[in-house]
């Protein structure tokens, strides 16, 4: 049933939320310099405003709500809601960007 | 254990008997008592829909529109579906069996949130009471897809208030989820693996991931109608600039595999009842019970089959139908090992194993047409038919009607502590399996040759075919409100069951029939694999034989 | 009834402590990823017209604050810190110092709502609430730059109500707190309120570039 070890009462040090929170700031920082980066590169812009959103809720889940120090149960459920997800937005947007390789007759 | 005791009349303790007032049910958490309150609710809006099917069909008889005016008939089949759908197949098998017999297999003494199951019955209440308010007060008329731009600009029914029903709904089903989902990992029985679950178990997870991930999809897809409507603004209005394709996007995200949070249950009890009436273990169970998780990913990358006619690209249509084809192979990994499993057993015709056989075959027939609907070409002329309403029938009044009948006569005298009558129930197998094929066979016919689904005129041509359906329907009617009247009857006037009254395997067969309010005496140790019924039947058989006879006579 | 952190209440249907503890974890993890997918929703359709809308979506943007924005960012991350902090004290049984972070953390969110309303009510005067008094320059845009605002409204409504409900909850725990209630004597009611505010972050760690910081 349970296995064991009870890993909640880990207690994670204040010097390790605080490197954290540092982190945090330092990567928002970064996003909106880039977002101000001189030129158009949209697809760019979007590649790292979305890397860096990433890393930063990789870093909240895995310290802040002790993602890493729990069971792998814990990890499996935290992993499926962002792989449903991924799962609902490549096959949507396959869609929306597959749509204009076949003209259709009579539209546009 | 207590067999004795019960045979000669004295009042043991059980789950029924712990508290007879009306707040010691409304206030249980008990997962035992909130199964019985949903068998009440489940029950209740399934007459409900069965009354709406019985007029579409009554209006149906006759090639023109004479019973209704078409926007009553719009309202009919829209409440039909949603009723049917959101209140009685989704929670049926999992609400009622599921919260009964979950901890029971796991042998654990409740769900790991009590509280939380009640509050999923109040919650399914509320959406059941809120979508019937909209039923009375003007009904809804966008089928129960909600497709917009009608459902949000034009519809001038109560979808808003409907939506919301079923947004509660939705709810209510998250929360069993949950409950189920932590039940099985974090309290199983000691020796209690994950391979020696009952497959039941197995489906009844798989479900839950389901309903977890999908469900809120189709909460805030329809919220965003619910606002669109209400505040007038363009999400999915392409005259305000939306698409509405993006929401059968959202909606069939969630809606296709809905369709196996219907079925994948079902499954879980065929499992149980053909192992124990063939007298033999599940043929290859790793199997059967790795394909209710196949089912339940796999079931997640098809749901761009029911657009293929809306205008979504042609290549996502191919995947789409390509996934669709995939997904088949689980259920049909299924249907094999069942058909294994009664190869030489020695098989049991009792009232639970009709419906386990009628099953099998109704559920490959509805799962072969829905191959011929995955067809990108073939399901330019099939869709919006006749062909794809006989295609769901099979599936979801053939499959889980049946296999919830199934489970619910298995499990009964676990539940009540009595017998159902056997002859009668066989009896009503037997009519609710012919009134169905007549019902639905000729659906396949009436698609095949042109006539749409929705429509309440219909060429003179296709009259005799209707009628049939009318008649099959009638005699489907006759054959449900039977099991009403003699499981009724079966609470006062049932043979005592015993703990085991089929000699099964499974720890819910280990305890009291009723079980006692924390299930067992003390906690079950589990040495051994599931459906041992080769090593051990003859024992049991020993064990359980005065339950067994009674039963009989 | 002042006991040790371990005298937690155990439920009938839990064999122990370790069980029961862990149950609640992973059944808060299991909600969370519902709010996953109940945002996600959101997050696709958003995606799907961003893509479809790229010019369009940039010029509405810009009627957005992006200081305004990255202050609220900085008010939410740091309300995630000392959550942290407040489940940190809570584990180690500290009660004064667990009631002053959660103070703490309540008082960032509410700033954070603060904010919005200010940002919502410049929306208001500007004529950019979808709806018939919509008015958006140039016109030829003025049903795309609708849409734009619709979902802003949808997405970030839905994530101030969520902070609202954090707010209600940790209002109510910081009252139980107060007056030494049994019920949260050991850490799980903390830990699960830091999960749930977590994500609540977590939400808004994508939406603010999504919407605020859309490039050219
Ligand atoms: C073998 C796997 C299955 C395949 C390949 C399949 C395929 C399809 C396809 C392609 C359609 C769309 C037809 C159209 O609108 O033109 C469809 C509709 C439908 N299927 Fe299936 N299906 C399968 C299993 C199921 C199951 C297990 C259920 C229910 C328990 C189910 C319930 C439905 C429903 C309700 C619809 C109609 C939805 C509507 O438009 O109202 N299907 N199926
Ligand atoms: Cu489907």
């Amino acid at each position: 049933m349970t296995n064991g070890h009870d890993t909640h009462s880990h207690i994670v040090p204040i010097k390790v939320y605080l490197l954290v929170y540092v982190a945090l700031l330092v990567l928002l920082v970064a996003t909106v310099g880039a977002a101000y980066l001189p030129g158009h590169h949209t697809l760019l812009n979007n590649v790292i405003a979305l890397t860096i959103a990433v890393i930063k809720a990789v870093l909240v889940i895995l310290y802040f709500m002790h993602v890493r120090y729990s069971t792998r149960l814990t990890w499996l459920w935290a992993s499926a809601g962002f792989f449903w997800l991924l799962i609902m937005f490549i096959l949507t947007l396959g869609d929306y960007f597959t749509r204009h390789w076949v003209p259709v007759l009579g539209w546009e | 254990m207590s067999v004795a005791v019960a045979k000669h009349g004295e009042v043991k303790h059980n789950y029924l008997n712990a508290g007879d007032t009306v707040l010691s049910w409304l206030l249980t958490t008990d997962h035992k008592r909130i199964a019985v309150l949903y068998l009440v609710s489940v029950t209740l809006f399934f007459a409900v829909g069965g009354l709406l099917a019985l007029l579409i069909r009554l209006e149906l008889l006759t090639p023109q529109g004479d019973l209704m005016t078409s926007e009553n008939y719009n309202r009919v089949f829209t409440m039909h579906g949603v009723v049917m759908i959101f209140l009685f197949l989704i929670p049926a098998i999992p609400a009622v069996l599921g919260n009964f017999l979950v901890p029971l297999m796991v042998g654990a003494r409740d769900l790991a949130f009590p509280r939380l199951n009640l509050a999923s019955w109040y919650v399914y209440m509320a959406g059941g009471l809120i979508a019937t308010w909209a039923m009375v007060n003007g009904g809804v008329d966008t089928g129960w897809t909600f497709y917009p731009p009608y459902s949000s600009s034009y519809s001038t029914s109560q979808v808003t208030l409907t939506i919301i029903g079923a947004f509660l709904i939705g709810f209510s089903s998250i929360f069993t989820g949950i409950n189920f989902i932590v039940t099985i990992h974090k309290m199983r029985a000691p020796g209690l693996t994950w391979f020696r679950l009952p497959l039941f178990i197995w489906a009844h997870y798989a479900t839950s991931v389901i309903i977890v991930l999908g469900t809120p999809v189709v909460a805030i897809t329809l919220l965003l109608v619910a606002v669109e409507r209400v505040f007038r603004l363009g999400i999915f209005d392409p005259a305000l600039g939306g698409d509405p394709i993006l929401f059968q996007h959202l909606f069939w995200f969630y809606s296709h595999p809905a369709v196996y949070i219907m079925i994948l249950p079902a499954m879980g009890v065929i499992s149980e009842v053909v192992a124990c009436f063939s007298r033999k273990r599940v043929f290859g169970y790793h199997f059967v019970a790795f394909s209710s998780v196949a089912i339940a990913v796999i079931g997640f990358l098809v749901w761009g089959h029911h657009m293929f006619t809306t205008g979504q690209s042609v290549y996502a249509g191919m995947v789409f139908s390509l996934l669709s084809f995939l997904v088949a192979v689980p259920s049909a990994v299924k249907v094999f090992n069942w058909t294994a499993t009664m190869y030489k057993g020695h098989i049991e015709f009792r009232a639970p194993m009709l419906y386990v056989m009628g099953f099998l075959g109704l559920f490959v027939i509805g799962g072969l047409t829905g191959l011929f609907l995955a067809s990108l070409a073939t399901d330019i002329h099939l869709q919006d038919t006749y062909f794809v309403v006989a295609h769901f029938h099979y599936i979801m009044v053939g499959g889980t009607i049946f296999g919830y009948l199934a489970g619910l006569h298995f499990w009964w005298p676990k539940m009540t502590g009595r017998m159902y009558p056997e002859g009668i129930a066989k009896l009503a197998a037997l009519i609710i399996f012919a009134g169905f094929n007549l019902t639905f066979l000729p659906q396949f016919v009436l698609g095949y040759l042109g006539m749409p689904r929705r429509y309440h005129w219909y060429p003179e041509e296709w009259q005799m075919l209707h009628v049939m359906s009318s008649a099959g329907a009638a005699l489907l009617g006759i054959g449900y409100i039977l099991p009403v009247f003699y499981l009724l009857w079966s609470l006062r006037n049932g043979a005592l069951a015993g703990p085991n009254p089929w000699g099964a395997t499974g720890l819910e067969w280990k305890t009291d029939s009723p079980p006692i309010t924390h299930n067992f005496e003390e906690t079950p140790i589990v040495t051994e694999e599931p459906y041992a019924y080769e090593n051990h039947h003859q024992q049991e058989e020993v064990a359980s034989g005065t339950g067994a006879s009674t039963a009989e006579a | 009834m002042v006991q040790e952190q371990a005298q937690q209440k155990l439920s009938i249907q839990f064999e122990d402590i370790a069980q029961q503890n862990e149950s609640y974890i992973v059944g808060m993890w299991t909600f969370l990823v519902t709010e996953i997918m109940f945002f996600g929703g959101l997050f696709a359709t958003y995606l799907v017209y961003r893509v479809a809308n790229q010019e369009v979506f940039w010029e509405a943007h810009r009627h957005l604050s992006i200081p305004l924005g990255f202050f609220n960012t900085c008010v939410l991350l740091t309300s995630s810190l000392t959550m942290a902090l407040t489940v940190h004290y809570s584990q180690r049984g500290l009660r004064k110092q667990q009631l002053l972070w959660l103070l703490v953390t309540m008082a960032l969110a509410c700033t954070f709502l603060v904010v919005k309303g200010f940002e919502y009510h410049h929306k208001f005067v500007e004529g950019l609430i979808p709806g018939a008094n919509f008015r958006f320059e140039p016109a030829e845009h003025m049903r795309v730059a609708q849409l734009f605002f619709s979902l802003y409204f949808a997405m970030t409504g839905l994530h101030a109500l969520h902070v609202i409900i954090g707010v209600l909850v940790m209002t109510i725990l910081a009252v139980l707190i107060a007056i030494k209630h049994p019920s949260v004597q050991d850490f799980i009611p903390i830990e699960l309120t830091g999960l749930y505010w977590h994500f609540v972050d977590i939400v808004w760690i994508f939406l603010f570039p999504l919407l605020y910081l859309i490039p050219r």
